[in-house]
């Protein structure tokens, strides 16, 4: 079965073709056919795929398969192959699983445009790109997909071309991108240089062996690898593309902007896992973002007002965690988070969309409210999401974020562990405020809109998807020991022979000379998972959780002129609400000197100063012409005259 | 037979006098026919040459010059002409198009 | 003789087309085009019949031409000619099918368009610099005047600019090319022009290759064009009619990185090793340059010029780079570069033709009433940035990473230029594609017809085929750069170098131990 690994791929990219092309003939119904039947034909490939990958012989734990040469000068050889391991066949599941819900929700929720097609064009452009980025086997594979997806959420963001900021919003998410590919780009071409090859098998098998723990050259390479995941997933200092992003149709939010594309940079970071190891300073600083934008895209999410917008900065906040994760060490971890919260993620925005459809393209929650009675199925699937990312027991993303929590107190240190629990409250907190303003408290809609249930197509998604937030803890259950699915699969990518990686950098040092570090203590196992500890971390984020949906309920149902009073005593408040001035900040630093300065250089330096220099040149030149021109008197008789004198001239000369 | 330094002196004498006829006239028609002893100048020099080396070089050359003179001379006619034709004079003052 | 055959068959075409009374446009523009066509396709069996395993010339022919100065009409082709060869009688015809709506002295202009493809072809076939030197003059004069004759308003000035710029930089070769000459008659006792005779046989110390070096640095530096010598560029594509602006970028360009892979990399390896930190940041100050100065463009076409700039800053890197990555990466972006910048002139001459402005400022909108045109348009716009899976990853990967490999600083500066590729190709894209249609001029453009169909998708089926399988055209280069490489390899002039060449210098990736041993005694 595992040869059919290849045709993951194809059948989203056949389906794109298709709809692209033919879509306005064969109209709407078949594209929609054609759209989600691609994706779902590549579920089921890759579930087969699963089935033959359970059955590798004992001891094999990859399965790679090579479709041809691609790239290749000198020593240079990169292929066109595909990986098949653990991390990749999570994803795969993930992409190809929530993108076919995702899909078949689109088809009602796009119904009424006439580029439906040109939407599921693009719409499943992406799910090949997101396949290709998950399953190359190589840097360079990974980055087709990664510009890929970064491409087609370009289109998709602009989906509605018309409107100027849908237009910037994409443009900007291409360029913040790009800053990250860059990166990316420089980190591969380091790899390249270091260790002769960029396939993941070769890299991450040879980690331990070529470079140096704790040395410059790996902790470039890991640094400008996690410059280029800050940009795909829209962490400190890149995220500020993500929130614009909201301009794209809803199905693209949750697609792209939840549940895949910007977890990428996640997926990434746990892919080099054996290069991040070796660089500890990396990991502390991965470390440090991610907790860091945890806690402050959180607490932007609790002063906006658009439906999508606290849900896009919502989505900044989750990956934070998973980035918190990686850095502690916890890769398993940040990978449970990521699929638990492509589950309810994708719920959540499918659900703020089914409520904008109810609402006829109203997005500020202000002008929503009530609105439980009139869509009941969004209204239980939203909540039960929001109690999965608020980490309520037994949901999903109480398990996930948990071990997430657990492992930065136990392999980070207190301060990751409290800027975790302070995300959990204040997500806790936003996520209730979102959920009262939006369907509880008093109704607000234009009276001149009706506010509907959403068709059964788009309601089954969410219903589906609500199932998966509420059980999707089971691939991770802790305590048990041996019970976490995840843990299990995962294995074979995290394996890492630190003792071996530590023997031969301290080897390599003396060989030089050089005074090696003692890294013995990091080889000191710590006991197996305290067991205690972990039930009283459990115990304490509940009980935080509950508390920030206290507090939402005592500002939104309680007391509604709470909110108001604050607003209007606390100066930062206004700090919050307006994103801390980021963007402002970007503008006026990166943005306009760079335009202007171009304008500059084009109008002085080109105009001017080079094209300046070579006419002055000419200028001269002709100045001297000038000169000259009086012996050009047009009397031949004069030239005559100069022939004779210099005729003389040379007489003269001669004798 | 005189010597050859006298045909070298007449030869000379006649083209100086045919540089000064260039230099200094104005008419058209006189400058050109001082050009044409110029090259007459150089004719003599030409056969005297000949004549004193025993070789029959210098002959053909002065045909040759004679018919370069005789396709010159139809050129240039036709140039005064045109001159004529363009301002009711030949004064070569009037003519310095020539120039930049 | 194949090669002069398909050389010489434009010229002939041309010929031909003096007969071809004046009113029967049809007839003259059918001629042309098949004569074009033609020889496009009988240059593909070159392709076929190329013999990818060797660095030596192929499809030789030489006979005496001056025999007094040792001058032969010696003509070949290899992997570095190759491909360029098979683009010039391509865009030729392309450009010939491009220009079916001129109007103006129409047989005059396919006149110059066929003699300009055989200036074109001639300069990569010569296999001796007096005949190089002739085509390479050669093809300046139909180029100056399609772009005197057929150009927009300001036409005197930019081929005047255009003609003098390039000439001044080939005045300064033909002195290099004669001192050549007579050094090689001092060292081995030959009068010739051969260019693989010279380069086999040229020694000259330090100092005469570094004058000898600058001075056909300037004349293919010129031409590239590099920063700061660009500025003819703009004003040229501006003026010049579509067709010239494609056959300008697709071919005239490469003639300047033809030049120096096929000259001064062979005949002065040591002055490039020294001169490579000037050479590597004035392209990398072409890349960034180019791109800032294509973002504020107001002229389409103009826009598109400047990134020519700084894509051939990439193929200069590249080239720059000494290694086979590099090389190749060069070659390749070359071949995208005549693919991508090539098909972008094309597609703003479309719209040109309709609206007859190319300002920015004036679209907005398009894809509404051309969604054809706007695809295409987007296609080949991300091919031009680089956008993986298309042309131009393929060749700017490789020179980057070839770059790496000989100066890491000056590679991380030339990949900020993937992120200014972006901001401008983008934020054109959106003034003249997407916002709203608020001209009203803008709002019954026709989509694009059949002809421009037929123009444009073999461009896209070339990008995305040289973006997906780009060894059917790098297979070519292998064998000529694997031999350029290790003639240029840096280690050749280091101190004590000269041993490691001898293990195959670049080739060995070392075994990790090693390596790990470069690199911290290169930290310390």
């Amino acid at each position: 079965m595992l040869s059919l690994t290849w045709l993951i791929p194809m059948y989203p990219l056949v389906g794109s073709i298709i709809c692209g092309f033919y879509g306005l003939k064969i109209g709407k119904d078949k594209v929609a056919k054609v759209a989600c039947g691609s994706v779902i034909l590549s579920f089921l490939t890759t579930l087969l795929v699963l089935g033959g990958y359970a059955n590798l012989p004992e001891g094999e734990s990859i399965y790679e398969q090579v479709m041809f040469t691609w790239i290749a000068a000198g020593n240079l050889n990169i292929e066109w192959g595909y990986q098949i391991d653990g991390l990749s066949l999570v994803m795969l599941m993930v992409v190809s699983g929530v993108g076919s819900l995702i899909h078949i929700y689109a088809v009602g929720y796009m119904y009424e445009e006439y580029s439906f097609y040109r939407f599921f064009a693009y719409f499943n452009l992406f799910v090949f790109a997101m396949l290709i980025l998950v399953m190359g086997n190589n840097f360079l594979m990974m980055f087709i997909g990664w510009e890929g997806v970064g491409c087609c959420s370009y289109f998709l963001i602009g989906y509605y071309f018309d409107k100027k900021s849908a237009c910037d919003a994409g443009t900007k998410a291409f360029v913040v991108n790009r800053v990250g590919d860059f990166a990316f780009l420089l980190a591969v071409m380091y790899i390249f240089k270091l260790f002769g090859s960029i396939d993941f098998s070769h890299v991450m098998e040879h980690a331990a062996t070529t470079v140096v723990f704790e040395s410059e050259d790996i902790t470039i390479i890991t640094m400008l690898l996690f410059i280029g995941a800050t940009g795909k997933s829209a962490q400190i200092p890149l995220y500020t593309w993500l929130p614009d992003a909201m301009e794209g149709p809803t199905p693209v939010s949750a697609l792209i902007h939840a549940a895949t594309m910007v977890t990428a940079g996640v997926y990434m970071v746990v892919r080099c896992n054996a290069l991040f190891v070796m660089a500890p300073i990396t990991m502390w600083i991965v470390a440090l973002v991610g907790g860091g934008t945890a806690l402050f895209a959180a607490t932007i999410g609790t002063a906006q007002y658009d439906i999508k917008r606290v849900l896009a900065y919502s989505t900044v906040s989750q990956i934070g965690y998973m980035f918190l994760a990686c850095g502690v060490g916890a890769f398993t971890a940040a990978i449970f988070h990521l699929v638990t919260h492509a589950f309810f993620k994708a719920c959540l925005f499918l659900g703020s969309g089914s409520v904008i459809h109810g609402v006829h393209g109203e997005q500020d929650m202000r002008k929503m409210g009530g609105l439980k009675k009139y869509m009941p199925k969004t209204y239980w699937t939203f909540v039960i999401s929001t109690a999965a990312i608020a980490g309520i027991v037994p949901l999903s993303g109480f398990f996930s974020k948990d071990e997430i929590l657990y492992h930065s107190l136990m392999d980070g240190n207190i301060m990751f562990w409290g800027m975790g629990v302070c995300g959990a409250f204040i997500t806790a907190f936003y996520m209730s405020r979102l959920v009262i303003m939006t369907f509880h408290g008093k109704y607000n809609v234009d009276p001149e809109v009706h506010p509907h249930e959403s068709p059964a197509i788009m309601t089954n998604v969410l219903i589906v998807l609500a199932i998966l937030a509420a059980i999707g803890g089971l691939l991770g259950i802790p305590i048990m020991h041996g019970a976490h699915f995840l843990k299990h699969v995962l294995a074979p990518v995290l394996e890492f022979d630190l003792a071996t990686a530590i023997d031969h950098s301290t080897h390599v040092l003396h060989e030089q000379g050089r005074h090696a570090p003692h890294w013995g203590h990091l080889l000191e196992h710590h006991e197996e998972h305290n067991v205690l500890t972990e039930v009283l971390l459990m115990g304490f984020s509940l009980c935080v959780a509950l508390a920030g949906i206290a507090t939402a309920y005592l500002f939104y149902i309680k007391f509604p002129s709470w909110p108001e009073k604050i607003m209007q005593t606390q100066g930062g408040f206004e700090l919050v609400r307006n994103k801390y001035y980021v963007d402002e900040v970007y503008d006026a630093t990166f943005v306009k000197p760079t335009v202007e300065g171009s304008y500059i250089l084009w109008r002085q330096a080109d105009a001017k100063g080079i094209d300046g220099t070579v006419n002055g040149v000419a200028k001269i030149i002709g100045w001297f012409s000038q000169q000259a021109r009086v012996f050009q008197s047009g009397f031949v008789r004069n030239y005559a005259l100069f022939m004779v004198m210099g005729f003389i001239f040379f007489l003269i000369v001669a004798f | 037979m005189a010597p050859l330094s006298h045909y070298l002196v007449l030869s000379g004498i006649l083209f100086t006098i045919g540089v000064m006829g260039v230099l200094v006239r104005r008419n058209a028609i006189v400058v050109f026919m001082s050009i044409e002893i110029m090259l007459n100048a150089v004719n003599i020099s030409l056969i005297a040459f000949d004549r004193y080396l025993g070789q029959h070089d210098g002959q053909i050359f002065s045909f040759m010059v004679m018919a370069v003179a005789a396709a010159e001379v139809s050129v240039g006619l036709a140039i005064v002409i045109a001159m004529f034709r363009n301002k009711p004079t030949i004064n070569l003052d009037e003519f310095n198009l020539m120039k930049w | 003789m194949f090669l002069t055959f398909l050389t010489f068959l434009p010229l002939a075409g041309a010929f031909a087309l003096v007969f071809i009374p004046r009113e029967n446009e049809k007839t003259i523009k059918q001629t042309a085009l098949g004569v074009a066509l033609a020889d496009f396709l009988l240059s593909l069996s070159l392709y076929g019949e190329f013999d990818t395993t060797t660095a030596k010339m192929q499809f030789e022919y030489s006979t005496p031409w001056i025999e007094s100065w040792g001058i032969n009409y010696h003509v070949g082709l290899d992997g570095i000619s190759l491909l360029l060869f098979i683009l010039t009688t391509f865009l030729t015809a392309f450009s010939i099918l491009a220009s079916w709506e001129v109007k103006k002295y129409l047989k005059e202009y396919m006149i110059a368009m066929l003699a300009l493809g055989t200036g074109m072809l001639g300069v990569f076939i010569a296999m001796d610099f007096f005949l190089f030197y002739v085509f390479w003059e050669f093809q300046l004069i139909p180029m100056y005047l399609i772009i005197g004759v057929w150009g927009g308003p300001r036409r005197i000035y930019a081929a005047v600019k255009f003609f003098l710029y390039t000439a001044v930089g080939s005045l300064l070769m033909l002195v290099a090319i004669i001192w050549i000459y007579f050094i090689i008659f001092e060292q081995t006792g030959t009068r010739t022009t051969d260019i693989l005779y010279i380069t086999e046989h040229l020694n000259v110390n330090l100092s005469t290759q570094k004058w000898l070096f600058m001075a056909f640095f300037l004349a293919f530096a010129i031409k590239v064009p590099m920063f700061p010598f660009h500025t003819w560029l703009p004003d040229a594509h501006v003026e010049a009619p579509t067709a010239g602006s494609i056959i300008l970028a697709g071919v005239l360009l490469k003639m300047g990185t033809y030049g120096f892979l096929r000259f001064n990399l062979p005949l002065f390896p040591h002055a490039c090793n020294d001169l490579l930190p000037y050479i590597g940041w004035l392209s990398v100050i072409g890349i960034i340059y180019g791109a800032l100065v294509a973002m504020v463009q107001e002229d389409l076409k103009k826009l598109v010029a400047y990134s020519s700039v700084s894509h051939l800053g990439f193929v200069m890197l590249g080239i720059f780079a000494f290694n086979e990555y590099g090389l190749q990466g060069a070659l390749l972006q070359n071949l995208n570069h005549g693919v991508s910048t090539s098909a972008l002139f094309l597609l703003v001459g479309m719209i040109y033709d309709r609206r007859h402005t190319r300002l920015i400022s004036e679209f907005g909108g398009l894809s509404k009433p051309m969604p054809k045109y706007a695809i295409c348009f987007m296609i080949i716009a991300l091919s031009s940035i680089g956008l993986p899976g298309m042309n131009g990853f393929v060749g700017e990967f490789l020179v980057l990473i070839g770059m790496f490999q000989t100066d890491a600083m000056l590679a991380t500066f030339a990949t900020s230029g993937v992120i200014l590729a972006a901001c401008y190709i983008l934020w054109m894209f959106q003034r003249v594609m997407f916002l709203e249609c608020k001209n009203p001029k803008n709002e019954n453009l026709k989509d694009m017809d059949l002809r421009e169909t037929v123009l444009i998708v073999p461009m896209i089926i070339l990008v995305f085929w040289i973006g997906i399988f780009p060894r059917t055209f790098t297979k070519t280069f292998d064998a000529s750069v694997a031999h350029l490489a290790s003639k240029v390899n840096p280690d050749n002039f280091r101190p004590g170098g000269h041993k490691k060449d001898e293990h195959g210098g670049h080739s060995e990736h070392a075994e990790l131990p090693q390596e790990i041993v470069q690199i911290v005694q290169s930290k310390k």
